[in-house]
């Protein structure tokens, strides 16, 4: 039975976060930042996009750097 | 039909066009050396499965509020996107090697063929698995963008019509040509979905927090021009990395030889 709950969860693990956890980390991280900002009247919709770009790019050199 | 409506339908068709491309080499594989009728009674019965999926599921998320809704279903979706466009970015960039369907297809019929055979109730329960599973596995994704893309678009059925055109114009053509399709641009359809469920995420997501977008929904095109000029920057600094590494590694080489010669 613990067997088939690993499996099942494994399996969604890698379906949803896939190969970098980071990145799906940091876009939480980021709602939350944006969120808290929001509560103090910021209209801080650029952390998103910002976060975005910053953990896709960490995301590629942390591959590139294993591939050499 | 709206801005968004059109992005909810090319990004089904385009996802779910990929995805069926990739497991029409799983069921073709099949069906040449198993037969054909335990294989597309397997992708048959797969494909009503996820359908069953969409349908049981959708009403459920559709009850839910629609801002904690598009929250957790922008999230999701931004993070699953960025999978797929870091994954096209890679293999555009010369980091990850692209997808041979023809390879793959290889691969498939020696296994399929070193595979015993063994009928229980006139079927070929090993054809049946195997293709039942390459077409679940590959349509879940399709699924899932349909449900959360979908309802958060608050309209399933129109993202299930663009996912099941495409099924059908796969379905057909592999039918045609009996061979895997390897001329798909598989790369570049991945590579749009993956920015078309990041500019949504991202969109959504933000949304759900009580941020308002500068311009409202036109904001969604903004988001999608900045990815894209991201992503191909991105491409163009990995393809000028992995240039470099292949000059150092045959200038190495070549070093090696002339030291081997002396």
């Amino acid at each position: 039975m613990m067997t088939y709950l690993k499996h099942f969860l494994r399996f969604w693990y890698g379906f949803i976060v896939g190969d970098d956890w980071m990145i799906a980390a940091g876009v939480v991280m980021a709602l939350v930042l944006s969120a808290a900002l929001a509560h103090r009247g910021l209209n801080a919709w650029w952390v998103m996009l910002v976060t975005v770009v910053v953990m896709l790019a960490a995301s590629l050199w942390r591959e590139t750097r294993r591939s050499r | 039909m709206t801005i968004g409506a059109a992005m909810l339908v090319l990004t089904a068709f385009l996802a779910s066009a990929v995805e069926a491309v990739e497991a029409l080499t799983v069921v073709l594989a099949v069906v040449v050396t198993r037969g054909w009728r335990s294989s597309l009674i397997g992708a048959g019965t797969a494909t009503l499965a996820l359908a069953a999926v969409i349908a049981a599921l959708g009403p459920a998320l559709s009850l839910m509020p629609i801002d904690i809704l598009r929250m957790i279903v922008g999230t999701l979706l931004l993070v699953f996107g960025l999978q797929w466009l870091r994954k096209a970015i890679l293999r555009s960039g010369r980091y990850k090697a692209f997808r041979d369907e023809e390879a793959l297809y290889r691969a498939g019929l020696a296994k399929a063929q070193a595979a015993g055979t063994t009928l229980r109730a006139g079927m070929d329960w090993y054809a049946f698995t195997l293709a039942f599973k390459g077409v679940f596995l590959e349509g879940l994704e399709v699924a899932f963008i349909v449900l959360t893309f979908g309802t958060s678009q608050g309209s399933i059925p129109l993202a299930a019509l663009g996912a099941g055109i495409a099924l059908v114009l796969v379905v057909i053509v592999g039918a045609l040509v009996h061979q895997p399709l390897s001329r798909v641009p598989e790369n570049t359809m991945k590579f749009a979905v993956g920015l078309m469920l990041a500019t949504f995420g991202i969109f959504w997501s933000v949304e759900g927090t009580g941020i308002v977008w500068p311009g409202a929904d036109a904001a969604l095109l903004g988001i999608f021009v900045f990815l894209t000029l991201v992503s191909l920057g991105l491409v163009a600094v990995l393809r000028r990395l992995s240039e470099r590494q292949a000059l150092i590694a045959a200038n190495t080489a070549g070093m090696g030889e002339e030291w081997e010669s002396t």
